[in-house]
């Protein structure tokens, strides 16, 4: 048996950013299949702009149209990427400094082995079948043909030279500027419980809510702790609880919001188990939520045992007992 | 050797919206910086060190975002650094920036805090489920509702205090163009008739999501002679507690306690309701002034909601509080401290506008994070301290 | 400046940490360690500081439970930064620097293996044009490698070298997580990884936590016989784009450099986390060959987030305590590609005592 208990969580979120003007142009020029750079106060020509210039720190207002044809001024293999990387096979990662551009920018080259790219080598902009306004609208680069170059670097569809836009569309009927770009965010995490824990979420996979005392400050803990938070001192020992206790105080929840487990509203209420120095968060069922008091004894309600795990989900919920409420003076140092 | 003394000479804070689609990220901070700046009659250059200060960086989804905005913030080739306390970050960043000039290590330190809270939702970020356990928590509110339940109980306060609060401080924010919300016609009722979002707090008693900035020029001695009406740090403290301890009070704790009384005792203040003549308080929920206030000091242990009630704290009473419309009206995380520090710097250099409280010499900025588990806090004078 | 020193030093390495993202589990035996070393109880801890980052633990507020391992009834003056140890300790040196405090403790952690490191990482780059092609951090340090090779200003048997001596110095570090050098021609001879490097040029991930105490002048002698004194600090950062600078410099650690005095160090534990960097690092600091370079192994082999670069200081400190060396350098780095770095100078003396 391993020391601890451990599971996958994945963190993820599609973020909203939006951009500023800077940024904006810079991806609006993608959608529209032109690369925007940006003029520095010392003459560079960078791209992406950057948002403010670095010596007089103003904000970047003198764009220039550069070429979608450069040369890779450094380059680094890609052997086993990473999720969400331009491609799920091996590539390259380069810096290539665009016709126009004084400043390299970052991008992924398509090539099949380290072999196929060097220093100095000319590649083109392989352009995103669909464009919105993203870095991604840059596919990746690729190399540049011989013939290709030849024709300075007009290359056939889907090459250097984006899918036209309606050539006759007018000034009115361009869509607006893009300000705004989604850029999703997941992040896989294996989550360990501590020691301390693990031997918590065991008890309750065989039905047992175990506890741990403080050897410094006689405080018992449930669950057990790492460290007591008044004396770092780690917990020890085992003590059962019964799963009968008391609503310390406790919060009617009404939100919905994402990512939420259990259909509002439902009561979130502070349980101080019968043995325990501290309370322990958990859901309030079996009373309206208005009926639900101060004091009120509640016990524990299991899960079937067959739907036991690791877990203080094995306990559905607290319910009342129908005892008479605990005296206010019997709780109110946990308030 | 003490502290160098340090004063606040330049204060900028960002128009504060639930999304400020017009901004980036750098945008958002430069707007709050380029104000500030322009307040100290300073530029970029004239920085030595720059203080940044935000709530989690799941927030926007960028890890230690100082980094890919050191250049845009005017960081590149200067000291840089990140302060992270959860919601008290504003207050410490500020502290941070501040022990930078009263260590004379630095003469011109910049602080900036932000959040833009529209890139992501505070909800989630915050409610990530975590494996083995119950999944009950439900945002910032989800964990202070029952908090503010048990005030309420050990206080013997009359339900509407809250209420009360909040509508002072939706009108307060009608004179603070910066702020987010500006409600008109907020009352008492009006409060009382929103939706109950944690029971016992309402819709209308929480602090909005906002988008926004704010940032302090705070220089030493030698360089605020050159300012009309620098605010002098008086006093300036932090503490920190465990979230969850057996028999921890919750209600009042002892970090904040502690932070107040060793606050209080360097800026010489004995009876601080008698002496600060205005307060900006980290009331996200509007429970939380009158919570404060006995933890502060400004009351004994039950009265504060007293205070509250009776209208002591409104702009017209003995101890305005959040003039500014405070928290519940602009709350981007990362900068709400530190708009309490700035709000309060404000008012004893008489440029807080349509809600500066007249004469102010001395006054109080706060903030808290965590599960109320982490206090910073400062008191700024219009005066030079003379110790 | 009040004289302040590195009095107390504690650190955990490993591969693969079994416990919680929080690391109480592992701050609590690195703390009793320090208040063994220094005689101190919580209690006589002044301030203390930690550094830790959410993204490496998966959720908001990792650090909050950190302070669970200090104990903290009584409360306690702390702050946390989003930082390296190294810029944890920077704070608590300036805040005894203000004269509020006479003795700090500071701690970091991380638990890398939690995700995947290079992954997680790309979330430190722009988030509107860098973070959505999620470029790795090994794939960063390629581009920076490959174009001081193009340059000129190394080679892959000058990278070869840093890794050897590295790796044969880490047989002496019990907490390395990688160790055994062999010869420049036998690492030469392992195959590309993300060509231009070998698995060799790059830091293994590693979890870990450590703590630095700091104490002021008299205090500092009450723990340690050689104390070792803070005679410089300094730290800066530099534009993160990949493109638009030179990424074969540091500027920031050139600058760090400029503000303190190098001459006559001994020994320099540098923070570097590919075989390349310390070549950086070694020129933009001007350190000769007579100065002994990460005696520890270094980065190289073993480099726990958030507390790397710490650890870095904590073992230049042994070396002053031991009395192996009058002088020393630790340095830091964070960001991409050495975007920011800090510098620790450490002396036996604090100039004053002669």
């Amino acid at each position: 048996m391993s020391r601890t208990l451990s599971a996958p969580v994945t963190v993820a979120f599609d973020y909203t950013r939006s951009t500023g003007p800077v940024l904006g142009r810079f991806l609006t020029g993608l959608r529209d299949g032109v690369l925007v750079a940006g003029r520095t106060s010392a003459g560079e020509v960078v791209v992406p702009p950057l948002e403010y210039d670095p010596v007089t720190h103003q904000q970047t207002t003198d764009f220039v149209e550069v070429a979608p044809v450069g040369t890779v001024t450094s380059w680094t293999w890609v052997p086993e990427p990473v999720a969400a990387q331009p491609f799920d096979r091996p590539f390259a990662f380069a810096l290539v400094t665009l016709d126009g551009a004084t400043k390299p920018m970052f991008h992924a080259v398509d090539v099949a082995s380290p072999s196929e790219i060097s220093t100095g080598m000319r590649v083109q902009v392989r352009w995103a079948d669909e464009r919105v306004g993203h870095i991604n609208d840059i596919a990746c680069f690729e190399p540049v043909a011989e013939l290709d170059e030849v024709e300075s670097g007009a290359g056939g569809p889907g090459r250097a030279r984006p899918q036209p836009r309606d050539e006759a569309a007018t000034e009115q009927s361009r869509p607006e500027p893009v300000t705004g770009v989604i850029t999703p965010v997941s992040l896989d995490y294996v989550y360990a419980a501590s020691p301390e824990e693990s031997t918590f979420y065991r008890g309750l996979d065989e039905g047992r809510i175990l506890g741990q005392r403080c050897p410094t400050c006689d405080k018992v803990y449930v669950p057990p702790r790492s460290a007591c938070p008044s004396d770092g001192t780690p917990t020890e020992g085992e003590i059962e609880l019964s799963g009968l206790g008391t609503i310390t105080t406790f919060c009617i929840v009404n939100v919905p919001f994402l990512g939420q487990k259990i259909t509002p509203p439902y009561v979130s209420a502070y349980v101080l188990l019968d043995g325990a120095d501290i309370a322990l968060l958990h859901l309030i069922l079996g009373v309206p939520a208005d009926e639900v008091r101060m004091g009120m004894r509640v016990k524990a309600v299991w899960k079937p045992r067959e739907e036991w795990a690791y877990s203080l989900e094995n306990i559905d919920h607290f319910a009342p007992t129908g005892d008479p409420d605990a005296d206010y003076d019997t709780y109110k140092r946990h308030l | 050797m003490g502290k160098q003394p340090a004063a606040v000479v330049g204060i900028g804070q960002t128009h504060h919206r639930a999304k400020r689609e017009d901004l980036s990220m750098a945008g958002l901070c430069r707007e709050a910086i380029d104000r500030a700046l322009l307040d100290a009659n300073m530029t970029l250059d004239d920085i030595d060190a720059i203080v940044v200060g935000k709530a989690p960086d799941l927030f926007e989804g960028v890890m230690m975002p100082e980094l890919f905005l050191a250049e845009s913030l005017g960081a590149a080739g200067k000291p840089l650094l990140r302060v992270h306390t959860a919601g008290s970050v504003g207050g410490s960043t500020a502290i941070v920036a501040a022990s930078l000039v009263q260590s004379g290590v630095h003469k011109r330190v910049l602080t900036v805090a932000y959040e833009k809270q529209s890139e992501s939702n505070a909800m989630w970020a915050l409610s990530v489920p975590l494996p083995f356990n119950m999944p009950v928590h439900a945002g910032a509110g989800g964990y202070f509702a029952p908090h503010v339940r048990s005030y309420i109980r050990r206080s013997g306060a009359p339900t509407h205090v809250g209420a009360i609060v909040a509508a002072k401080d939706r009108n307060n924010a009608l004179k603070n163009p910066y702020a987010h919300l500006h409600n008109e016609g907020t009352t008492v009722e009006s409060v009382l008739a929103s939706t109950m979002l944690w029971d016992p707090i309402r819709y209308d008693e929480t602090c909005p999501s906002s988008d926004g900035a704010c940032a302090l020029v705070i220089v030493d001695e030698d360089t605020a002679a050159a300012s009309p009406n620098p605010a002098w740090i008086h006093g300036q403290a932090m503490r920190s507690e465990a979230t969850s301890a057996a028999e921890r009070d919750q209600v009042n704790p002892q970090a904040s306690r502690d932070a107040a009384a060793y606050l209080w005792k360097q800026a010489g203040i004995t009876n601080p309701f008698e002496e600060i003549d205005a307060a900006e308080i980290y009331v996200p929920f509007s429970w939380f002034e009158p919570m404060w206030l006995e933890s502060l000091g400004f009351a004994a242990e039950g009265d504060g909601w007293k205070l509250s009630e009776s209208g002591e704290t409104a702009m017209t009473g003995r101890l305005p509080v959040n003039c500014s419309g405070g928290v519940l009206s602009s709350n981007p995380i990362g900068a709400s401290g530190m708009l309490r520090f700035g709000e309060a710097a404000l008012q004893v250099r008489g440029a807080a506008g349509e809600h500066q409280i007249d004469g102010a010499r001395k006054a109080l900025g706060h903030a808290y994070g965590g599960g109320s588990q982490f206090f910073s806090m400062w008191v700024v004078g219009a005066d030079k301290p003379t110790s | 400046m009040r004289d302040v020193a590195v009095v107390g030093f504690a650190q955990r390495q490993m591969p693969d940490f079994d416990g919680s993202p929080t690391c109480v589990e592992m701050l609590v035996p690195i703390l009793a360690e320090i208040y063994e070393q220094t005689g101190w109880t919580r209690r006589d801890v002044g301030f203390w500081c930690s550094g830790s980052s959410d993204y490496l633990a998966g959720r908001s507020f990792s650090f909050v439970q950190a302070v669970d391992a200090i104990g903290v009834t009584p409360p306690v003056n702390e702050s946390h930064v989003e930082m390296d140890l190294a810029w944890a300790m920077y704070e608590a040196w300036i805040k005894i620097q203000t004269g509020e405090v006479d003795t700090a403790v500071v701690y970091a952690f991380g638990k890398s293996s939690a995700g995947v490191l290079r992954r997680t990482l790309a979330l430190q780059l722009d988030p509107y044009t860098m973070t959505p092609l999620w470029p790795d951090t090994v794939s960063l340090a390629g581009l920076q490698a490959r174009a001081g090779i193009d340059a000129g200003l190394w080679d892959e048997r000058a990278m070869a070298e840093v890794a050897n001596r590295s790796l044969t110095d880490a047989e002496k570090n019990d907490y390395s997580i990688r160790k055994g050098g062999s010869s420049v021609e036998e690492l030469l001879a392992r195959p590309m990884y993300a060509d231009p490097l070998r698995k060799h040029d790059c830091s293994p991930v590693t979890d870990g936590a450590a703590a630095i105490v700091l104490a002021a002048g008299d205090k500092a002698y009450e723990v340690r016989d050689k104390p070792a004194w803070i005679s410089g600090l300094s730290h800066f950062v530099d534009s993160p784009s990949i493109g638009n600078r030179d990424l074969t410099r540091s500027p920031s650690a050139a600058n760090a450099a400029a503000k303190v005095d190098l001459n006559g160090v001994e020994v320099a534990e540098l923070h570097a986390p590919f075989s390349h960097q310390e070549l950086i690092l070694r020129r933009e600091l001007g350190l000769g060959d007579d100065v002994r370079i990460n005696p520890s192994g270094g980065a190289l082999t073993s480099n726990p987030m958030f507390s790397g670069g710490g650890i870095r200081i904590g073992e230049t400190a042994q070396r002053i305590w031991s009395g192996e060396v009058a002088k020393g350098v630790a340095h830091a780095t964070s960001g991409a590609a050495l975007q920011q770095n800090l510098l620790c100078v450490l002396e036996s003396s604090t100039g004053k005592d002669a």
